[in-house]
């Protein structure tokens, strides 16, 4: 009848504003810079540098090869490559970011350029209350704003920073058997060119 | 004693009027309570827009404001010294004059409604023969302003909610004068004094209320139905339909012009739900015969604020009705209904005392009411609309 899904309407609403006095699971509101809810481990806003060891311009990872400036779709990433190499982790001189900005005002927190660093040197991060009087210069940041240790990417994202441990430990390991092998090949070159018997071969 | 406090605003005005020379007593007394009419309503506009969002909140399980002072309690003051402050920005293209008037036609129309209303025993500011046709007449005169505002706006929202606001308030206008007629032949008298005193009577300790016979209970509802149209209210606030209009006629108001809408609007809820505490609850008749000692101007203003928490709850409850919806229910249910409510009232009156009435008014207006819904659904002139789609 008409009137009749009012009055089960107002009901429920009566039912909602007392029962908000007496249950307070039905008030869902978290007072926010009071409280706060644990960030989901798959949260994500803006990216950051990570760098290992305790001196954040030697350790960064990042070797301003540049995928991620050409990848990004609003074009936020500016990188300018050094004049000189460095050795990397993996003791290989590469190139490293003389300057490393990202403008996170303009940052749509695609996660694209995470997805194309084949170093792992550029991830997302949590950190969201990045409010800041100067609209222009404060939200544009550096290199060292945006460097940020490992034990860092641990703590935001436990379980993605381990398989991206494991990998580089895969591939630290590889480049070390690549390099004795190297090495001792070497040795052994240098060692058996003179007394190798002309007539062998292999 | 009890009657002391009854009349204590009476006395205190007849005190301060009394040190003035006699031949300026009575403008002083009406200027006295004209300046506590103006005083008190906003401020009780401030104490409902508070209750209206903590308690919209809670039905929507939210918490609603809290952060300013204790629960929240200051937010109007808070609100109050934002709109102050805010800038007042005009259209270029705008009437200046028309846009600047708008809302102080409103404030000061819906203002003149509560110089008639009893708000208590001798507490009515005008006492006039004819307070219910003054009040009307009044009352109309606020589309006007809505009116103002939309065409000086210049802007194509404020028109469009302007002409959606006066569609509206013109056609929920017929059934709220026709509910209040049935009081009025009843009562046989158009005066809001005389309205309350015939219905403050009480047989075993019940008043005489007219919510409790049938007419005065359909009319009642009605009455309510139309006086929320015609304050432009949720369920039929589609003058200011945010989603479609950004914010109908007052779309290009800010500061503390926007600020005196509100306040209009709401003032206007709180003078027609007086008017309707008037007609059909006995205005500041005591609820319960044992009760007469406690003031009245209590029982009006606690009716009152009850009249507008229903008004907040039903906020809270029902989503906005479409245009067509809205002029179908005005004029092919609610009108028809009211018109029959007269009939109803004659009978009521011509039947006399007795068991026989209740039942043939009840009867008639229960089966009316059923009938037309089940017609109008039917022909799906209001309710649910079910749609075609295209292969």
């Amino acid at each position: 009848m008409l009137g009749e899904g009012i009055l089960k309407g107002m009901a429920e609403t009566a039912k909602n504003f007392f029962g908000s006095y007496f249950s307070a699971e039905r008030l869902t509101t978290v007072q926010y810079p009071e409280e706060r809810i644990a960030p989901i481990e798959a949260t994500r806003d803006f990216p950051f540098l990570v760098y290992d060891g305790a001196d954040w311009e030697a350790g960064l990872r990042c070797v301003a090869c540049q995928i991620c400036e050409k990848e990004c779709p609003p074009k936020c990433i500016y990188i300018e490559k050094s004049a000189d190499k460095k050795p990397d982790y993996v003791g290989k001189p590469q190139f490293y970011p003389a300057k490393f900005d990202i403008d996170i005002s303009v940052c749509m927190s695609c996660q694209i350029c995470v997805e194309v660093c084949p170093f792992e040197a550029i991830k997302m991060d949590t950190e969201f209350e990045l409010s800041t009087p100067d609209r222009f210069g404060g939200l544009l940041l550096d290199r060292k704003q945006l460097a940020k240790p490992n034990e860092h990417y641990h703590k935001i994202h436990p379980t993605e920073a381990a398989q991206v441990d494991a990998r580089l430990a895969e591939g630290k390991a590889k480049a070390d058997t690549r390099q004795t092998n190297a090495a001792i090949a070497a040795a052994v070159k240098g060692a058996e060119i003179p007394a190798r018997p002309p007539a062998g071969g292999d | 004693m009890f009657a002391t406090l009854d009349q204590v605003f009476v006395l205190l005005e007849h005190w301060l009027v009394g040190f003035l020379p006699a031949g300026w007593q009575p403008a002083a007394g009406v200027v006295l309570s004209v300046a506590v009419i103006v005083c008190l309503f906003p401020a009780l506009f401030a104490l409902t827009v508070l209750l209206e969002r903590k308690g919209l909140g809670r039905m929507q399980n939210r918490i609603g404001p809290n952060r300013v002072g204790p629960f929240g309690i200051l937010q109007p003051i808070a609100d109050a010294i934002k709109s102050l402050t805010k800038e007042d920005i005009v259209p270029t293209r705008a009437d200046g004059v028309v846009h600047f008037l708008a809302p102080v036609v409103q404030v000061v129309a819906v203002f003149m409604g509560f110089a008639v209303l009893p708000m208590g025993r001798n507490m009515t500011l005008v006492k006039m023969d004819a307070s219910l046709l003054f009040y009307f007449a009044i009352g109309a005169s606020t589309e006007l302003s809505v009116f103002m505002a939309g065409w000086s706006s210049r802007n194509k929202y404020s028109l469009l909610g302007a002409m959606r606001a006066v569609a509206q308030m013109i056609s929920y206008e017929v059934p709220l004068l026709m509910s209040s007629v049935a009081v009025v032949m009843i009562a046989g008298s158009l005066s809001l004094d005389k309205i309350v005193e015939a219905q403050n009577h009480y047989s075993w300790g019940l008043p005489h209320w007219y919510i409790f016979t049938p007419w005065g209970f359909a009319g009642f509802v009605l009455f309510a139905i139309a006086a929320t149209a015609e304050t432009n209210r949720s369920p039929f606030d589609l003058p200011e339909g945010e989603s479609e209009l950004v914010a109908g006629y007052h779309t290009e108001y800010s500061g503390f012009k926007f600020a005196l809408f509100f306040l209009g609007e709401y003032l206007a809820m709180f003078s027609i739900s007086g008017l309707g505490t008037t007609l059909f609850l006995g205005g500041w008749s005591a609820p319960f015969s044992f009760l007469g000692r406690v003031p009245s101007w209590i029982w009006f203003f606690g009716k009152l604020l009850v009249s507008m928490c229903v008004f907040i709850w039903m906020r809270g409850t029902l989503p906005r009705l479409r245009q067509d919806q809205l002029m179908n229910f005005a004029w092919k249910f609610v009108l028809p209904l009211t018109m029959l409510n007269l009939m109803v009232a004659a009978l009521w009156h011509f039947l006399g005392d007795g068991w026989a009435r209740w039942a043939v008014c009840s009867a008639i207006l229960a089966v009316s009411y059923v009938g037309m819904a089940w017609v109008e659904m039917r022909s799906q002139h209001f309710g649910a609309r079910s749609y075609r789609y295209a292969e």
